[in-house]
């Protein structure tokens, strides 16, 4: 895993030109090239109907590529039926089976590979300790908690060696706390075994959290494919902005652009300096990001010099505890929010009339939404 | 307003919780049970009524006794080793001549007759020959006059045998047994010994027909549960389709079809595949497929309803896990089903157990089941004793049928671990 850091492993898994339609008319993934190196812990993100779950279940072997060919150690795997893979798969509500124990559970896959019994037995026993269930391993799945199915289907997954362990929204249906809980523990399974995982979610903090890296789909497209904290502080389009982490959008029209650098005349009067990310030419529209976090609220009547100065009112705060958010009004944008630092700016009133500034580094001018 | 609140609060101490708990569902338990009651009412009268009805007639024996009360108290000293003494005699000469000044003579004769075959025929001779009460003391001589058979001890173990008030005699006769002269159970003579072959057949065509059902009816049932909203309620309407036309209708159509100029027979001619017509009814391969259409719904419904229940997901995950597909089901997919199969075997066999009307109309006369010969003692000999006895014994197997089954499926115990 750390070497998908510093020299990119070998890819374990290519989609090279995949499509796939089940209507005949609509293309749930188009033209897909995605390579998945060994060891790394990548995460599809996108809403629903982004076409992230085909794709993992392509890989799965559950559904077949309209078009494309798809390699697994440089093997086309399009026809190779599910079974033959080799790949573990945890689902999204665990798939254990009931009418099985958990001990049975955890073995099924080394029993169908008709390992031999003491083996067997070595494998689920190292496999339950792993998961801490070990006491458990003669219940039935019905008797556990969520938390505890989850393991179990992890360990069911993991217990043969699998070349690739996928999961599709494993923890959707846990709660927040056990969920937080149970991203540490996938993730340090991860990093002890060196075991390579696709991760589906559609949890944007999930996917920071746990993942090496986050290609983002949408409409069957992927948007981007890059490290956390690149996709947070460089997204390439609009969509990858406003899909990851919190975001204020203002819109506008390019007046000039020079060294990476544009000036933007907002619509509701105004301009101000941005980074010229993913914007055509002078007179284009766009949208401008700005991080929440990156805005500093100046009380009127206080002078600062900076680039980017707009007038402001503010609607509403909201505490959260390890900071307030304050929500403005900025250029017709009645949902503009500002991350305050704690201590400082409490006295903001409604109806009062501010002003924020951001540096041009921090607002991305993105294709107009 | 506090004190009384207090007071009342602190008041029940003395009542101990779980008395004020039963108190406090009382009301509830008293709705429930007032819901419930028009129906119980109802099977009370219907159902649980006539069974335990049956069930007497089984082993009630009251014709002798009410025809001949004095004979049957004249033989309750009776070892049965020798012949009975005189007041035996008279008491019976008394009992004829009141019986046929009442007309009541035929019922005992009746009831007799199922035990010694001709005894019909000896008490209506007697009655016959016999113009008075004997002189006293002459009675046995009489009697033995007028029919020798009074000289026989079997004849007088009959009457003591059918005597009551209960009797074991329809219930041994239902199994192919009867009791000798000394009372002692034997097998009963083969012209008479057919009941234990019926059960066996009826038996074995339930447990056919179920096996039929069970074969034909699990593809259909995941099929059902597999396909897609629109094509499963179209298939499901197939199914269903046999329930609106009536019995009778859907066991004559059958007929039509397989009779010896049926289109069956007259399609396979037709294409060249026989020359002469094959028999297809009027036997057990009739009634086999007669039955077995008809009791496919509810083979292919409790089926359904457990397929139903079994997510994708489940062989999706064996596949992931390594299984190939014959593998996935039946270690995963086919384990589920168990309940459905149980539910459906159970339902299948014991409404087999009970058919009547299709083995009747498309069966031989080897073919026929219990059920037949119930319907026949019923209406046409009206031997209720013997239709009750084979009744019960039906029943009893039927019991023990779903006791077995409860056992299989308390073993089973199948908990669901998916979420949805």
């Amino acid at each position: 895993m750390e070497g998908s850091m510093v020299t990119p492993a070998p890819a374990l898994v290519r989609f090279s030109g995949i499509q796939k339609t089940y209507d005949g008319e609509h293309l749930v993934v188009k033209n897909l090239d995605l390579d998945i190196r060994k060891g790394e812990f990548i995460t599809l993100l996108g809403p629903s109907g982004s076409g992230k779950t085909t794709t993992l279940m392509m890989l799965a072997g559950f559904e077949v590529p309209t078009h494309g060919e798809i390699y697994l150690a440089d093997r086309p795997i399009k026809n190779m039926p599910p079974h033959k893979r080799d790949i573990g798969m945890v689902f999204q509500n665990y798939a254990l089976f009931p009418h099985l124990t958990i001990e049975e559970n955890v073995a099924f896959p080394l029993s169908v590979r008709k390992v031999n019994k003491a083996e067997t037995q070595e494998r689920v026993r190292a496999a339950l300790r792993m998961i801490e269930m070990e006491a458990l391993a003669q219940r039935r799945p019905g008797q556990l908690s969520g938390g505890q199915q989850q393991r179990v289907a992890l360990a069911r997954a993991l217990v043969f060696n699998p070349q690739i362990v996928l999961m599709d929204e494993p923890l959707g249906a846990l709660d927040k706390r056990l969920r937080e809980q149970m991203q540490l523990e996938i993730k340090q399974l991860h990093e002890t075994m060196g075991i390579t995982v696709v991760y589906v979610t559609h949890d944007q903090s999930e996917a920071l959290t746990m993942s090496d890296r986050i290609a983002v789909f949408n409409d069957g497209i992927v948007q981007q494919i890059d490290r956390p904290d690149a996709l947070y502080e460089h997204p390439v389009n609009s969509f990858v902005a406003h899909f990851v982490g919190e975001n204020n959008v203002l819109a506008g029209t390019v007046e000039t652009i020079e060294q990476g650098y544009c000036r933007v005349a907002l619509a509701s009067g105004g301009s101000v300096m941005a980074r010229a990310v993913n914007v055509a030419s002078n007179g284009a529209a766009t949208s401008l990001s700005v991080r929440p976090e990156r805005i500093s609220i100046i009380m009127d009547g206080a002078t600062s010099e900076g680039p980017n100065r707009l007038p402001a009112t503010v609607q509403s705060t909201i505490y959260l505890g390890d900071h307030t958010l304050a929500v403005l009004e900025v250029g017709g944008n009645e949902e503009f929010m500002v991350k305050l630092q704690p201590g400082g700016h409490n006295g903001l009133r409604q109806g009062e009339n501010v002003s924020i500034t951001f540096r041009p580094e921090d607002c991305l001018a993105l294709d107009p939404v | 307003m506090t004190e009384a609140f207090l007071t009342r609060a602190d008041a029940p101490t003395d009542v101990p919780l779980k008395r004020r708990l039963k108190r406090a569902e009382r009301a509830r338990q008293f709705k429930a049970l007032s819901l419930v009651l028009p129906l119980l009412a109802f099977l009370l009268f219907t159902f649980l009524g006539p069974i335990a009805g049956m069930l007497w007639h089984a082993v009630d024996d009251w014709e002798v006794r009410q025809v001949l009360p004095h004979t049957v108290a004249a033989l309750a000293a009776w070892d049965g080793k020798d012949l009975p003494d005189e007041k035996a005699y008279a008491a019976l000469a008394d009992d004829i001549l009141a019986a046929r000044a009442a007309g009541t003579l035929a019922i005992a004769a009746k009831r007799l007759n199922y035990a010694v075959n001709g005894f019909r025929t000896i008490l209506t001779s007697t009655a016959r020959n016999l113009k008075a009460q004997p002189e006293p003391g002459t009675a046995k001589e009489t009697l033995g006059k007028i029919n020798p058979a009074w000289r026989d001890r079997a004849t007088w173990a009959a009457i003591k045998g059918a005597s009551g008030p209960v009797t074991s005699f329809y219930l041994l006769a239902a199994l192919d047994l009867t009791r000798n002269v000394d009372g002692a159970i034997v097998a009963a003579p083969p012209d008479q010994a057919i009941y234990r072959d019926v059960f066996v057949r009826t038996f074995t065509i339930g447990l056919s027909v179920t096996v039929l059902c069970l074969i034909l009816g699990f593809p259909v049932a995941y099929l059902l549960a597999t396909l897609p909203a629109g094509p499963s309620n179209l298939l499901m309407i197939f199914v269903l389709l046999p329930f609106w036309t009536s019995l009778l209708v859907r066991t004559c159509a059958w007929i039509v079809l397989l009779q010896s100029n049926g289109v069956v027979n007259d399609s396979l001619r037709f294409l060249g595949l026989i020359d002469a017509p094959m028999r297809l009814i009027y036997n057990r391969f009739g009634v086999y497929v007669a039955m077995t259409h008809v009791l496919l719904p509810f083979m292919i419904l409790p089926l359904y309803s457990s397929m139903k229940a079994i997510s994708p997901a489940y062989m999706r995950a064996a596949a992931s896990l390594g299984a190939p597909p014959l593998a996935a089901f039946l270690r995963i997919y086919l384990p589920q089903t168990l309940p459905g199969i149980a539910a459906g075997s159970l339902l299948v066999f014991i409404l087999a157990l009970g058919y009547y009307i299709t083995p009747a109309l498309v069966g031989g006369g080897a073919d026929q089941m219990m059920s037949y010969f119930i319907a026949l003692y019923t209406t046409e000999t009206a031997n209720w004793g013997l239709a009750s006895a084979l009744g019960a014994l039906l029943l009893a197997a039927t019991l023990l049928l779903g006791v077995v089954y409860g056992k299989l499926v308390q073993g089973q115990q199948v908990t669901g671990g998916m979420k949805n």
